[in-house]
């Protein structure tokens, strides 16, 4: 029997397992669904490890969806965009949320272009007006927000910025309600046949709890090993200006700024870097920053929450011994 | 192999945004080149000159400065130009505007599209994926290296994903949209400014691209902003000065007590 939802959650596994960005959008959904009235789906697509759809409904998703076929062994946009227009056949949800992440910013373009529905991405907020979802989100990497509405074709879509709601505590009493959805024979001309893991990172920059920074006034490649070690102690994920990136002293893959991550960490070390408005774009939502630079008058300093005034290469080796204490205690 | 990059204007990265009744002030912004298209543009250049045969055709959607667009890639190299005229297109809406680039990449016709990962005005990152789409072919976004084997019509790339990157293999033709890191793009040359002065930039209207008005105008909008308002300010905060073994242990005080992070 056919169950239809209100709004429907596509999952995200990593290795079989549901990411807690999905637990984030499913904890949205239910206030949501408390709000607004109707139920929570959640679409479990590809391999998933025994438990996983008893975890979704545990977290909040009244029917699990689950899509099943040979072409999704692995993501692969055409054949996930096919399995999620599979799931929205059979739930029919005014509502379907993503998690912006690497996959879901891939998979929820060609999903709304599948099923010609409107997309708002990366989204930090929602709310109900008039019957229709209204979403918050970033625009030109958080120097402004726009508030957004959908036309008239449902679903509304929107995939949601990690870190930006809180998973619900499972509820063990919550059962777990299964739909099977088969999915036929899909072409899939474009398929992931490997990864490379990036040396060193606990964590990504999107997903970070903690982040060093580095910018000009690190002079050189080989002054990084100073924030590498201060991550260390933090167990940070290492970022970096745009002005340390183009001159060549780290990838661009930690790039932290307009064009490159916007970034939400809980605590966000801004050393040597002095503020240029593209990079203040993609970290000032950190819940606290500290800024460490020698120029008190550096830009920085307007949105950190501690500056310190002061040679970098004095600060962050005093600053590294000193966390090392205290972590230990 | 011929090679179609999108490329869109937006408003330079230093910007400081400014909201006026509930809108971005547009007013007095410099337009530049959106910086991921930039790459797009190289790598299309590139892939061109290894296969040694094919043209790059550079398409760009929007009012007429974005011609300033179009004739910038054109100085690096691109060969032709089109200037697809925005009159009437939804062109906040990522699902109309993919809706008449698909139109105008059937007109120009391609072995592969280019295009940024996302525009740095409203970063929606859904333009060149809907494209796909729309187009039935497969896409592979967020690029940081591509290899094109224009004999077997095929291709590999990786797409950088958290913590590292993928490896994906792709049959042409293809979408691609390109991230920072997938090249370093070239500056142009002096002739090449000077060759842009003979080009001509054809305007294609939606009539010309057998495109109908309504199915990508304000009505036929996926999403629509209904206002912009900046981000709260931030409260002041501390300054340290001083010894720098002091100013240490007083930071990590306070980010233990007061802030509470660690």
């Amino acid at each position: 029997m056919a169950h239809s939802v209100k709004i429907l959650v596509v999952a995200e596994t990593k290795l079989g397992a549901v990411r807690k960005t999905t637990l984030e959008a499913l904890a949205e959904a239910r206030r949501l669904a408390a709000e607004g009235g109707g139920s929570v789906g959640a679409a479990l697509i590809g391999p998933a490890g025994a438990g996983e759809a008893e975890r979704l409904a545990q977290h909040g998703a009244d029917v699990v969806f689950r899509v099943e076929g040979a072409a999704l062994e692995r993501y692969a946009p055409e054949s996930y965009a096919a399995a999620v227009a599979g799931a929205v056949g059979a739930s029919s949800p005014e509502v379907l949320f993503f998690a912006a992440t690497a996959q879901g910013r891939d998979l929820a373009p060609r999903a709304a272009a599948r099923l010609h529905a409107g997309l708002a991405s990366d989204c930090v907020g929602f709310s109900w007006s008039g019957g229709g979802l209204v979403a918050r989100r970033p625009v030109f990497a958080g120097k402004a927000f726009g508030t957004i509405a959908f036309g008239t074709a449902r679903p509304q879509i929107a995939s949601i910025r990690p870190n930006t709601f809180t998973p619900a505590t499972p509820d063990p009493a919550r059962p777990a309600v299964v739909e099977l959805v088969a999915l036929g024979d899909v072409a899939v001309r474009a398929r992931v046949v490997g990864f490379e893991a990036s040396e060193g990172e606990v964590a990504d920059l999107t997903e970070a709890n903690v982040i060093v920074s580095g910018g000009r006034a690190m002079g050189g490649p080989e002054n990084f090993e100073l924030l590498r070690k201060l991550c260390k102690v933090l167990g940070a994920t290492l970022g970096a200006s745009r002005a340390a990136v183009d001159a060549g002293w780290i990838d661009h893959s930690h790039q932290v700024g307009q064009t490159g991550k916007v970034v939400n960490p809980t605590l966000y070390f801004a050393i040597g870097i002095s503020g240029a408005i593209q990079h203040l774009a993609g970290m000032s939502s950190s819940r606290t920053i500290v800024a460490i630079n020698k120029d008190k008058d550096a830009p920085i300093f307007k949105v950190a929450s501690y500056g310190v005034v002061g040679d970098l290469y004095q600060v962050v080796p005093a600053l590294t011994m000193e966390l090392e204490k205290a972590l230990k205690e | 192999m011929n090679v179609l990059v999108f490329v869109k204007q937006v408003p330079d990265t230093e910007t400081r945004i400014q909201i006026k009744d509930g809108q971005v002030d547009l007013s007095s912004v410099k337009w530049v080149p959106n910086p991921y298209d930039e790459f797009a543009i190289e790598e299309a250049l590139r892939s061109k000159e290894r296969i040694g045969a094919g043209k790059v055709t550079v398409v760009s959607l929007g009012p007429d400065r974005v011609k300033d667009a179009i004739k910038y890639a054109l100085s690096l190299g691109a060969d032709e130009g089109v200037h697809v005229k925005g009159d009437g297109v939804a062109l906040d809406d990522p699902s109309c505007v993919a809706t008449v680039l698909a139109a105008a990449a059937r007109k120009v016709g391609f072995d592969l599209i280019l295009a940024g990962k996302q525009g740095v005005d409203h970063d929606w990152s859904q333009a060149g994926v809907m494209l796909a789409e729309r187009l039935d072919l497969p896409h592979v976004s967020v690029v940081v290296n591509l290899e094109l084997d224009a004999a077997a019509k095929s291709g590999r790339a990786k797409r950088e994903v958290e913590g590292g990157t993928e490896l994906v293999e792709f049959s042409l033709p293809a979408v691609i949209t390109a991230q920072k890191g997938l090249n370093e793009p070239r500056y142009a040359s002096l002739k090449g400014i000077m060759a842009v002065k003979k080009k001509t930039i054809p305007e294609w209207t939606l009539a010309d691209l057998g495109v109908d008005a309504a199915s990508v105008g304000p009505d036929a909008a996926g999403v629509r902003f209904l206002e912009f308002s900046l981000p709260p300010a931030r409260a002041a905060g501390k300054v340290l000065e001083g010894d720098p073994a002091d100013t240490a242990r007083e930071l990590v005080r306070l980010l233990r007590q007061e802030a509470k992070v660690i």
